[in-house]
């Protein structure tokens, strides 16, 4: 947020949104994805865009509010916001163009840009044109890079050992890449990804690319 | 199901050869599809077309079957239908016993599989042999396809080599693929020679020239529909397509996506016995059309984008669930993502409905697939079929899935969501008293520690700092 | 039986007719020319390992019978009431190759195709650049099995006959109003990658594919 603002942007931050809803549409529970989903449409009512900072929840909102909200009355809002929503790197490169100026340590960073990011939402190049600005950056390329970390949502609770022997896989190979530190535009994946390294004992640090991006970027 | 998928699960994972073996076949798959596919708008606008291809054809499945049907016996090819595959083998059955067939060869075929033909004719005392290379390994191993297009994927090398070893104690040992397969080749010229009958799969089916096409690389599918005398054919009733000129770009798709290949060595379209004055050739060709549910999932205008499906096996080859499971542990006919979808819509979601759940929905096999069926939407769509208790709808086993707990636990989490000055204080007490959560979250922390709930919650960082929420 | 086929229909019928799907466009096809068309035909061809040789109407049974000697072929099945068999019957001069007619129905000579043939040659109906493989359409005088049983398959193929796309070859001929019994594309040996995915060539048809382009 404090980015946006610092381009010049009035940011607006609806008090009353909660969840997207995708966890019970993943979840095959419809109708109460709809509930909370319905909750969050009015708290968009100007023409403003959408900025959400998690490709699964903006791929939510994009590609799946449309059909769930098909023949209801909300179905005008809702492709409504549809249009309006974007990933945040998205709407950082391409709205913006934004421009960056590295104010950080030298630092390793590796990049895993989410399922959703990547195949939903298209914006798998902004997140690394940004870090890609930064001077002090060095972004090193895990293998697998596009595969799946194994989060998931339900699926992590409902098949654990697939998600286990995946996630194990992600961490192995960001490890072997040497990054001091993990980077994704999606929370879940992070959580993921550096619960996995915690337990493991060491392994890099993570943090959102927004967090990353404004630490590095901010004059102090 | 749910016991029998999770035991497979366990067993596959913890075979680390097997896991080491799979990723390799899977990246290298993945490499040579990418490499015959250099130009992505190509690619594109080709899977455009062919998911329109497909598409058409479904729109008028039930006429292209009829004309199909005409063509076919106009040239001399006979039709039969079987709603079941009970009804399908026993056609095949009849067919045999007419000719008194008791030696019988076979190309690939997932049909035959559904089917379970093999079985059903071996209880009748007819001798079937397996003669794709990959399908006689595991025939000889008595196991089941792990993969759609490769069967025997899941064997390695030595594996392999022993198995020969063990089944053929008098050729002597060796693990060279070159040697392997040829004593494949030996074995099983004699085979051809000898068979009463050949069956086979179809890969397309064209109504306008009433042609049975068929895609393969060794050349035991040629050998099997025309060196014996008697060539049955079994296939899905969705394999139809409208027209000849629908080929082609079906064809490319399909051989780029499944193995990388610009084409397979052989291409076969057969449209009748043996004419005469022809000196070879089946002098009876019949096809066999199967429904076994395929009907039902047609009835569900988004669920029918499931029967678009060439098979080219791309979907399974870019999965990392199946990369990390191998075919078995799905425990079904069709493996990984198609499977997926297509199974629990064949035998029942009550069954097979997890498989639904098996994915992370990341995308990668609607990504790749040829004709572009849109997996994760439809893996979505039947997990929601699963728990949904309307009673509407064609899927069969909905609703079975559902189970109070559950039900309850998300009917909670909405309204607590749909409230916003309820959620606002359960996030507020989350963070209050973070320190009273369990460090345990169930099997999420085998692997991973559970998450650190932030201090504050996010909306209230951002009042502090002072952002507008008009 | 023809009651499952009765209610397989009328479940089909009873759904609503989806719309008519539009098709995109064809892809464009190449255009390419003659000479582009064969450069393809034959780096395709190699990626294979099947042997492409350039040769012409006067000297391809000498080129042929020099191929078959360093194959170590002693026979050669072929087609006699073919043009082509016709001018191997006085043009294959060598003795050391003997030359066997199908001429009989498969059922006759079943073991002997099988067991003692080396080699065969048919015709085709033409090829295609795009992807390297040849139009086979077996019927009366050149049968079947020519194209798969003996282990080395040489194939004559006229140089102006080569299309661009196997689209092009189905429309320019005509293949939807005059579709033969068995129509085939050959493109290679027959190979198979089903042992830990390690490439091994002669599985069950022909280990060896020589195509002889006359021009
Ligand atoms: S679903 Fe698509 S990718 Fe998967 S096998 Fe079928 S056609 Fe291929």
């Amino acid at each position: 947020m404090r980015l946006l603002q610092r381009e010049g942007l009035r940011v607006i931050f609806p008090r009353n949104q909660t969840c997207c809803g995708q966890p019970a549409y993943n979840g095959g529970y419809r109708d109460e994805a709809r509930r909370v989903a319905a909750a969050q449409l009015d708290l968009f009512p100007q023409s403003y865009p959408i900025v959400v900072p998690s490709g699964s929840c903006a791929g939510m909102m994009k590609h799946h509010y449309p059909d769930l909200f098909a023949g209801t009355p909300w179905q005008v809002q809702a492709n409504d916001v549809a249009d309006r929503v974007w990933e945040l790197t998205g709407f950082l490169t391409e709205v913006l163009d934004l421009q960056l100026k590295d104010l950080g340590e030298p630092v390793r960073v590796a990049m895993h840009t989410s399922c959703s990011a990547r195949r939903e939402m298209g914006v798998a190049n902004a997140a690394e044109a940004l870090l890609g600005q930064l001077q002090g950056v060095e972004l090193v390329e895990q293998d697998h890079k596009s595969e799946c970390c194994g989060f998931g949502g339900t699926f992590a609770v409902k098949q654990p050992e697939i998600s286990a022997a995946m996630v194990g896989d992600k961490t192995e190979s960001l490890r072997r890449t040497g990054a001091e530190l993990v980077t994704s535009q999606d929370c879940g994946c992070l959580m993921n990804i550096g619960g996995a390294f915690e337990k493991q004992g060491d392994g890099p640090k993570t943090c959102h690319i927004a967090e990353l991006l404004w630490e590095r970027t901010r004059e102090r | 199901m749910s016991g029998e998928f999770h035991d497979g699960v366990v067993k596959a994972l913890s075979n680390e050869a097997l896991r080491g073996h799979l990723r390799r076949a899977m990246d290298s798959l993945i490499e040579k599809r990418l490499a015959v596919f250099p130009d992505s708008d190509e690619l594109e606008s080709l899977r455009h077309r062919c998911m329109g291809i497909r598409a058409n054809a479904l729109s008028k499945l039930p006429d292209l079957l009829v004309h199909l049907e005409a063509r076919c016996e106009e040239q001399g090819i006979r039709v039969h239908w079987a709603e079941t595959t009970a009804e399908a083998n026993s056609i095949v059955l009849e067919i045999l016993r007419s000719h008194r067939v008791e030696r019988l060869v076979k190309g690939k075929s997932m049909v035959s599989e559904e089917m379970g033909l093999n079985h059903a004719l071996e209880a009748e005392g007819i001798e079937c042999l397996e003669s794709d290379l990959g399908e006689f390994i595991i025939q000889l191993a008595g196991e089941t396809p792990s993969h759609i297009v490769m069967p025997a994927l899941h064997k390695s090398k030595q594996e392999i080599a022993e198995l020969f070893h063990e089944k053929f104690p008098d050729i002597p040992y060796s693990d060279d693929v070159d040697e392997l397969t040829a004593v494949a080749r030996g074995i099983l010229r004699e085979k051809f020679m000898q068979a009463d009958a050949g069956l086979s799969g179809v890969n397309f089916l064209v109504a306008e020239t009433g042609t049975l096409c068929l895609v393969e690389n060794e050349g035991n599918g040629r050998m099997s529909t025309t060196v014996p005398p008697l060539h049955i054919a079994v296939t899905g009733i969705e394999k139809v397509v409208e027209r000849l000129t629908d080929v082609p770009p079906l064809l490319s798709l399909l051989t780029r996506s499944a193995t990388g290949q610009p084409i397979t060595t052989y291409f076969n379209m057969i449209n009748g016995p043996r004419q005469p004055g022809e000196k070879d050739g089946p002098q009876e060709v019949h096809l066999v059309l199967l429904d076994n549910g395929r009907s039902r999932i047609f009835a569900d205008e988004e669920l029918q984008a499931t029967l678009r499906c060439i098979r080219c096996g791309a979907c399974i080859n870019h999965c990392p669930v199946y990369t990390r499971l191998g075919g078995h542990a799905y425990g079904t006919v069709y493996p990984g993502p198609i499977g997926s979808i297509l199974e629990p819509q064949k035998e029942g979601l009550e069954r097979l409905g997890e498989l639904a759940e098996a994915s992370t929905l990341c995308g990668a096999c609607g990504e790749v697939c040829p004709v572009r069926i849109p997996i994760p939407k439809l893996l979505n769509r039947l997990r929601w079929e699963g728990v949904r208790h309307d009673g509407s709808g064609e899927t069969a086993g909905q609703g079975k899935r559902r189970k109070q707990s559950q039900a309850l636990a998300w009917k909670g989490w909405s309204t607590l969501a749909s409230h916003p000055a309820l959620y606002r204080t359960a996030v507020k007490s989350a963070s209050r008293f973070r320190r009273l959560l369990p460090q345990q979250l169930g099997p999420w922390t085998h692997v991973r520690k559970a998450p650190e709930i932030a201090e504050k919650p996010l909306r209230e960082l951002a009042e502090e700092e002072g952002f507008s929420h008009e | 039986m023809s009651d499952a086929r009765s209610h397989i229909l009328q479940r089909l019928r009873a759904v609503g007719r989806a719309e008519e799907s539009e098709l995109a466009r064809p892809v464009a096809s190449h255009p390419w020319s003659r000479e582009e068309k064969l450069q393809r035909f034959t780096e395709c061809m190699s990626a294979v390992r099947a042997d492409v040789h350039l040769t012409n109407e006067r000297e391809w049974c000498n080129d042929l019978q020099q191929i078959l000697m360093t194959k170590g072929a002693r026979n050669l099945v072929y087609a006699p009431a073919t043009p082509h068999g016709q001018i191997l019957q006085s043009g294959l001069s060598s003795g050391d190759i003997e030359l066997i007619p199908y001429d009989q129905e498969i059922e006759q000579w079943k073991s002997r195709l099988f067991d003692e043939t080396d080699a065969s040659i048919t015709s085709c109906h033409g090829a295609i650049a795009e992807t390297g493989s040849l139009i086979l359409w077996p019927d009366e005088t050149e049968p079947r099995l020519l194209s798969l049983v003996p282990p080395v398959h040489c194939v004559l193929l006229q140089a102006d006959q080569i299309y661009s796309t196997f689209a092009e070859a189905v429309e320019n001929q005509g293949w939807a109003e005059d579709i033969p019994t068995n129509a085939l594309l050959i493109s290679g040996p027959s190979k198979s990658a089903d042992i830990a995915q390690v490439l091994a060539y002669g599985v069950h048809g022909p280990k060896s594919l020589v195509v002889l382009v006359l021009r």
